[in-house]
């Protein structure tokens, strides 16, 4: 009988292998054919072999149950006993635990070396300490725990010779394995505790360079500080045709403000990120450098932070040549926000400086005509009363 | 206890009124008022609503497995919503949405909490129905209704809501900010009005009926788990989601009555909008209220449910019956105070950060109690696999794998990283998704015969059990390594960005791997349907419990026992206990009639009972000494 079921399952794993074989067969043929079409039909046939082929494997499945049904009745009836089914499961159990602590292991080993490159920043180190440490302590929890599980449900599976062990409860233990975790979180909750007051340090530094980034559907805005180094004020209501960031041009640190395409930020300085939203709330993520902060509308958030790898560096330390530090959109912001994303260099102070002279200012020309500002050199009073009038 | 009088009363009533009581179809099936029926309905809801979220992630795990290839059968099935048969990226999102607000809200908490509290609060702590039966009802109607309003948003031109399940706003409070702001949101935010309404309904009868209408013996402390979770949970549901039905009205009236409690400084398409001086914070703070208790009370009926189970097929005592309870208050109090876990980097003070951070670690202390509690609940115990115990054990297994996650995102400092990626993901839906959905089909399994009063296929329940499983671990074991690259969670496709492009591979592993786990329960759903009709008939007690609903006749009546309702002796895990006769004593019991396997730790706040234990042993003694 149990020979039988082994053919059975054979001829059930050939068909199952025809099956797919010409499954792949008739996908590829869909593929080519959808290419070929410029507006393509459904492919009825194909949603049939697949409906198909879901109803022949539950027919199979159904057909082994009736053989395991008969086998157990033939079994019942020369008066042995049926399939014991708690040895089947403990044993299943077991098995899953060994392979699937193996394809665990695997996993960590094969995709765990697609992750992030080492932190690009000085607090994303810390961050990174932080993290293995927890990495460790869980990795040991999950493996210990996961073979308790398995291995306790295949050692102790049923027996009808056996009771259980009549045990309600044991205080001592119990404490133990209360404190125990207590402790080791409190340790991570000290250690994770520091790490972030550290990381959220809001204190000025003399020197920092302030960025703004401000995000909006579906594009993120960089403006620089211009010569004078500070940032002008911005108000949401002066947004208006060319001025999209609502910059008030009032304030004499607005008119030498840089726009860029790109967040290009000297190595080992600290950057100041002022971060603002015009629409939804958006997420600034530059998880090379550890960073995110949301942007939100209403309320300007901000993220220091110091980059320690240039771009070049980690080009060759990646072994990628087209590698680029990136800033994307980490906040459902709507239909485009899987595709928000500017380019983020670190380079040296030197080539920093020459890229920054290059950037253009916001104040164009045409923004300059549009809030009559051409004048603005001359009768600088009279401009005032006319941007007030404009508001 | 306080309810004897209470039960006095409705045995007279009942036996009164059973000789002529006449149902009709709509007072048995529809309009029902008995608990058990409330129950079923809430079970077959909750399984139509978990498929119909299913098939959604089947369809959005399809667009990020094949972001670059046409499926015309989608625009067959989908029209508008799948131009040129690709999914379009706004219903991309809609879909996202809907599968959490479905999966979160209809079938863990009204699915979970509505069927096996319905179910099993009367049943276990010995009462003929609810509290207040026509709440019960009620509560299932406004649930129902709930349902049908959020799936009629597939309906409208723009499309169903498409924020994200935790609809921030000023996303959900724009219209012009994506097509799922229009009346698709209207009709979510309508649709949870009425599914709070039912939840409280709900809860307010789970807790009353908990604490009034308990049979005589049962005190609070021999009652079981799944009571102490149901109750807890009711507790947790009644105190949060009020706090969610103020966020959402005040989001009504942002977005159509002109308000601005979450908007300020806003811009759209370049243009000024007139709102100032209100704060998107203020909405997660009061959406997180309620958001991070309801992840518990999604899990924990499900660990009370899984505790019980254990116990039973293990034939054993649950280990640490009190540190379970006292775990289960552990985390029902601190659930309340954690919930700026969600909030680390969204602009809250990161002071707030930092105490945030400190009690979403304390709370992993109760949890990992549960855990050990669990695994030694098992140890040399005689266990049997049934379908139940196995989804049991899924569900603990899935609880430590995600929840050793939840440690990391805890973290405020590591959670700069891992916020909203597929980390998260990852996290999320093995700790809560996976373990609570393992959670209510183990209840399935195991209470199906209380229910239905036939068995399902335990064959069947054991392929359905390692093919979801295995799939379930295939598909989100890999998202965490996802999420440790930067990858973010919401992105309709991984194309446009070259560092994303090398997960499609896994991403295409994963689809395969969700598209079995869905196949998988087409076997539960075979074996749910034909084993209500044709399966196998029950026995009074099929898996020797010791629990008092195991003590009613296979055939439902009306008020659940015949004649009185039983009393109550012990606690419900006297499994295995030395000296007995079985493997198991029902709580019905009285100790005097174990006089054999009865322990000094019986009879605790009993001093009479303790002596008559002593004399009984000491003749006993006496009596070998003569032989």
């Amino acid at each position: 009988m149990a020979f039988k079921k082994i053919i059975d399952s054979k001829k059930l794993l050939a068909s199952l292998a025809v099956f797919m074989l010409l499954g792949t067969n008739v996908l590829m043929a869909q593929t080519v054919t959808a290419d070929a079409a410029a507006k393509p039909g459904v492919n009825w046939l194909s949603v049939g072999y697949y409906v198909l082929l879901f109803v022949l494997i539950s027919i199979a499945i159904g057909v082994v149950g009736k053989i395991l049904r008969v086998y157990d009745l033939s079994q019942q009836i020369q008066g042995k006993k049926g399939t014991n089914w708690n040895n089947i499961m403990g044993t299943i159990c077991l098995i899953f635990m060994v392979v699937g602590l193996s394809a665990a292991f695997w996993d960590i080993t094969e995709q765990g070396s697609m992750t992030l490159p080492e932190a690009a920043s000085k607090h994303g180190v810390k961050i990174d300490a932080m993290f293995l440490t927890t990495t460790c302590i869980t990795l040991f929890v999950f493996v210990i725990t996961q073979i308790l599980l398995f291995s306790f449900l295949f050692r102790y599976k049923h027996s009808d010779k056996r009771r259980a062990y009549f045990l309600p409860h044991n205080n001592t233990i119990e404490k133990v394995w209360t404190i125990i975790p207590a402790i080791v979180l409190t340790v991570l909750v000290i250690f994770g505790f520091f790490t972030w007051q550290e990381v959220e340090n809001s204190s000025p530094v003399k020197g920092d360079i302030n960025i703004d980034v401000t995000g909006h559907q579906f594009a993120w805005e960089i403006r620089y500080a211009g010569p004078d180094g500070i940032l002008g004020k911005k108000d949401f209501r002066l947004t208006a045709g060319a001025n999209k960031l609502g910059i008030d041009f009032k304030d004499k640190n607005s008119m030498d403000d840089l726009q860029a395409d790109t967040l290009v930020l000297p190595v080992n300085k600290v950057i100041r990120l002022n971060i603002f939203a015009q629409d939804v709330i958006h997420s600034v993520y530059m998880p090379h450098f550890r960073v995110q902060q949301n942007a939100v509308p209403g309320l300007p958030t901000f993220f220091k932070f110091t980059p320690t790898i240039t771009t070049e560096e980690m080009r060759r330390k990646v072994d990628d040549p087209k590698f680029e530090y990136l800033l994307y959109c980490n906040k459902i912001c709507g239909s485009s926000h899987y595709n928000m994303q500017r380019v983020v260099r670190v380079v040296t102070e030197g080539e920093y400086n020459q890229w920054l002279a290059k950037q253009k200012p916001y104040l164009t020309p045409a923004l300059r005509t549009e809030l009559k500002l051409a004048a603005a050199d001359q009768k600088k009073s009279i401009t005032q009363n006319r941007l007030a009038l404009n508001n | 206890m306080s309810t004897l009088a209470v039960h006095d009363h409705g045995v007279a009533h009942h036996e009164e009124g059973h000789e002529h009581h006449h149902d009709t179809f709509l007072t048995k099936y529809v309009f029902s008022q008995d608990h058990k029926m409330i129950a079923k309905q809430f079970l077959i809801t909750g399984i139509t609503m978990a498929v119909i979220a299913m098939l959604l992630s089947i369809l959005f795990r399809i667009q990020l497995a094949y972001p670059d290839k046409s499926f015309p059968l989608l625009e067959t099935l989908l029209g508008r919503f799948a131009p040129e048969g690709r999914l379009d990226p706004e219903f991309y999102l809609s879909l996202v949405t809907i599968h959490g607000t479905i999966m979160v809200f209809f079938v863990l908490t009204a699915g979970l909490s509505g069927t096996f509290s319905n179910l099993l609060i009367p049943l276990q702590v010995g009462a003929r129905d609810m509290a207040s039966p026509f709440l019960n009802m009620l509560s299932y109607w406004f649930f129902f209704t709930a349902c049908v309003i959020m799936l009629s948003s597939f309906f409208v031109q723009k499309g169903p809501a498409g924020g994200g399940w935790t609809i921030y706003p000023p996303l959900s409070a724009l219209p012009t900010a994506m097509k799922g702001s229009g009346l698709g949101m209207t009709l979510w935010l309508i649709s949870m009005v009425c599914f709070v309404a039912s939840s409280l309904m709900g809860g307010i009868n789970y807790v009353s009926t908990v604490l009034n209408m308990r049979t005589k013996g049962m005190d609070l402390w021999k009652m079981p788990l799944t009571i102490w979770a149901f109750f807890l949970t009711a507790i947790l549901g009644v105190l949060s989601f009020p706090v969610l039905v103020a966020g959402v009205v005040l989001l009504i009236f942002d977005r159509s009555f002109g308000t601005s409690f979450y908007l300020s400084d806003i811009v759209v398409n370049g243009q000024v909008m007139p709102f100032e001086g209100g704060s998107p914070i203020l909405f997660q703070h009061l959406f997180w209220f309620l958001g991070h208790p309801e992840v518990y009370i999604v899990i924990m009926p499900a660990m009370g449910i899984s505790s019980e189970i254990m116990s039973v097929n293990s034939r054993k005592p649950i280990f640490g019956y009190h540190a379970m309870v006292y775990s289960l208050i552990g985390i029902t109090v601190l659930s309340f105070i954690v919930w700026g876990h969600h909030m680390f980097i969204t602009g809250m003070n990161p002071f707030l950060g930092g105490v945030f951070m400190i009690t979403t670690l304390i709370i992993a202390v109760p949890s990992a109690v549960k855990t050990f509690n669990w695994l030694a609940t098992l140890w040399r115990g005689n266990i049997r696999f049934t379908p139940a115990m196995l989804f049991a054990i899924g569900m603990v297994s899935f609880f430590i794998s995600g929840g050793i996650t939840g440690i990391f995102l805890g973290n405020a400092a590591l959670d700069i990283n891992l916020h909203d990626t597929y980390f998260v993901v990852a996290h999320f839906h093995l700790v809560m998704g996976s373990a609570a959905i393992f959670g209510m089909l183990a209840g399935v399994y195991h209470w199906f015969p209380k229910m239905f009063g036939r068995m399902m296929d335990e064959k069947l329940g054991y392929l359905h059990f390692w093919l979801t499983f295995i799939g379930a671990y295939l598909v989100f074991f890999p998202m965490h390594f996802m999420g440790l690259d930067g990858v973010p969670r919401r992105y309709y496709a991984f194309t446009e960005f070259a560092s994303m492009q090398r997960w499609l591979s896994v991403n295409m592993f994963i689809t395969w791997a969700a598209i079995m786990s869905a196949c998988a329960q087409v076997a539960f759903l075979y074996n749910f349907i034909s084993s209500i009709f044709f399966g196998k008939k029950a026995t009074q007690n099929p898996w020797q419990a010791n629990t008092l609903e195991w003590t009613t006749p296979v055939e439902h009546l009306h008020g659940n026992w015949p004649g009185e309702i039983p009393s109550v002796y012990r606690w419900p895990y006297d499994y295995s206990k030395p000296g007995a006769e079985e493997d198991y004593i029902l709580q019905t019991t009285p100790l005097s009639q174990t006089m054999s396997s009865n322990l000094p730790h019986d009879f605790e706040d009993n001093p009479a009972g303790l002596e008559a234990l002593n004399k009984w042993t000491s003749t006993q003694k006496a009596n070998e000494e003569v032989k």
